[in-house]
């Protein structure tokens, strides 16, 4: 699958940004109204911005961008539709969890059921966007048990980074920050490797042969395309990554949250050390999204010439 | 809307018939001539003339080549792909618009281009590559069947059908309700057998194949074209004609199988 640059700065930004509201909305329910107003409204400046960075470049890679308020519509049968609901429907919640849980407006009763109404809708909308892929028979890497947790703990781990790192400046960091990081970075890692030695070994699901009905496997080869230059569909679902820098990048991925972890439990001792592990934390992150969709084969291929799926 | 009909008045469709398709690409050019005016705005080329072309088609023609177990040869076999319009098709019900759906009166599944917003899930969800992206228009565009021909009263009845059936010089491709045993494309479908493209991904497509009929044994065929000697007197000559040939030429093939390409030439 052609890995869209907006797509990956989508569920990578936005991601990052509701694990930090989802923990946000967490402490607020646990610890009531936040110590500090200018490190409370901080934080949640840095995950809305996240979230709506990741929202408009989405956006983007519509082609009719003028109509996305129609994809609200759906939520009856489309993850798509649903993710967007959900997505927007965090912004109000976060916003008067923010003015509650800030300071900036005394209601301290509304901080604990706002706070975990923010972290339910931030878990759902990157639930929703884990099934829009988990859902799609057509791409069996992406038809897995793992790929909504792997969007969901991604998503708590960068977040989770994010808040040691903005907490750092007004003296708000605690263990309990970067351990969260720590462990979900490690779960991260955990279960990318399950999903690869999985997706790797998986039964084929389909050959040239099945999907066209003409003989048995290995007894049909493409002869003849019936274009002559590239057309939507191959450039969309044709794309594919070089088995050596697929490998190449599992590894970096590994060694990036490795290094993540390891910055950020010395983070315990010398704070600042959360910003570079929160940094290799969310490239590690990017590259997963990157090989999450370049490693991915659709099932249409096979009329295009690729023996199996 | 998005949620499919439980069920369809009519499951109207095509029978292709992969034994007659001589694979020469009217039905996908008559398709993109259709199209380019019809009911879904049109479906635009880009760069056209440049050495990158690239367009929009509706209807795609492969060439497969099938090499079967202890055969030498192998045959050729064309291959129409266009949408299947299934009876459960993920592209309509991962629509986050609403702009595809699957009409209840005859099954077609269309795309609305006023409301499609070109986020491409569609295309991701067909397994058959059937949807492909208008980059011009912003829009994805997909087989309607034809809806502006084959319900359009200012045609002759003959020519309601999707222009790729009508412009099909071999007849292989056939038009019809395939939710009514009694039609002649499903009695058509009974007769041969007719395939479903990936049924273990659970589309229920409505389109079906109808593959090609088992070869004739090639020796068979082989044999035939020997001359088989009837014994009259210009047969003699040409004999005794094989035979003188055949003995003044010492490094002649040993190989029984010569005689055949000697006698003919």
């Amino acid at each position: 699958m052609n890995p869209a640059y907006s797509v990956i700065l989508f569920t990578t930004a936005s991601g990052a940004g509701y694990g930090l509201l989802f923990l946000l909305g967490l402490v607020g329910l646990l610890h009531g109204r936040a110590s500090s107003t200018a490190f409370a409204i901080t934080a949640l400046v840095v995950a809305l911005a996240l979230i709506t960075i990741g929202l408009l470049s989405s956006t983007f890679h519509l082609g009719r961008p003028e109509r996305a308020w129609r994809a609200f519509s759906q939520w009856r049968t489309s993850w798509l539709s649903r993710e967007g609901i959900a997505a927007i429907m965090t912004y109000p919640i976060a916003l008067d969890f923010g003015l509650f849980w800030s300071g900036l407006v005394e209601r301290d009763w509304l901080i604990a059921p706002l706070g975990l109404l923010t972290s339910l809708f931030c878990a759902l909308t990157v639930f929703c966007t884990g099934k829009i892929y988990s859902t799609l028979k057509t791409i069996p890497r992406w038809h897995h048990p793992l790929t909504v947790p792997g969007y969901l703990l991604f998503a708590l781990a960068t977040g989770a980074c994010l808040l040691a790192s903005f907490a750092i400046p007004f003296q708000r960091f605690q263990p309990f920050q970067a351990g969260i990081a720590v462990f979900a970075l490690i779960a991260c890692a955990a279960l990318k490797q399950i999903y690869w030695s999985f997706t790797d070994t998986a039964p084929i699901v389909a050959t040239m042969a099945s999907a066209t009905g003409l003989g048995q496997p290995g007894q049909v080869r493409q002869w003849e395309v019936p274009h002559t230059t590239t057309n939507f569909i191959q450039k969309e679902m044709g794309f594919v990554v070089a088995r050596k820098h697929a490998v190449f990048l599992r590894k970096l991925v590994e060694m990036l949250i490795f290094i993540a972890v390891l910055l950020m439990l010395v983070a315990l001792q010398w704070h600042w050390l959360a910003w570079p592990a929160t940094i290799a934390a969310l490239a590690a992150t990017t590259t997963e999204r990157w090989l999450f969709f370049a490693e991915a084969e659709h099932v249409s291929m096979l009329y295009y010439g690729k023996q199996q799926v | 809307m998005t949620s499919l009909p439980t069920t369809t008045q009519k499951k109207l469709g095509l029978v292709i018939d992969l034994d007659t398709c001589v694979g020469c690409q009217a039905c996908a050019t008559s398709c993109k001539e259709w199209n380019s005016q019809g009911v879904s705005a049109p479906l635009t080329d880009s760069k056209p003339r440049s050495a990158e072309p690239m367009g929009t088609w509706l209807n795609r023609i492969h060439g497969y080549e099938v090499k079967e177990e202890g055969r030498d040869d192998s045959r050729i076999v064309h291959f129409p792909r266009s949408c299947l319009h299934c009876e459960e098709p993920a592209c309509v019900t991962v629509c986050p618009t609403g702009a595809s759906y699957k009409r209840a009166e005859d099954g077609i599944v269309l795309v609305n281009p006023e409301t499609c917003i070109g986020c491409k899930l569609c295309s991701w969800a067909c397994p058959y590559g059937a949807r492909e992206y208008d980059y011009p228009t912003g829009v994805m565009k997909k087989c309607t069947l034809c809806v502006d021909r084959i319900y359009n009263e200012n045609f002759v009845p003959e020519d309601r059908v999707p222009a790729c059936v009508k412009a099909c010089p071999t007849g292989a491709r056939h038009f019809g309700d395939l939710g009514d045993p009694q039609s002649d494309v499903s009695q058509l479908v009974k007769e041969r057998g007719g395939f479903d493209l990936m049924a273990d991904m659970g589309y229920k497509p409505t389109n079906k194949y109808l593959l090609p009929r088992k070869r004739r044994d090639v020796a068979q065929v082989h044999i035939e074209v020997l001359p088989k000697g009837d014994g009259s007197a210009i047969d003699k000559l040409f004999a005794w004609a094989d035979k003188l040939m055949s003995s003044s030429r010492a490094t002649a093939s040993a190989n029984p199988n010569d005689a055949a390409d000697r006698l003919e030439g």
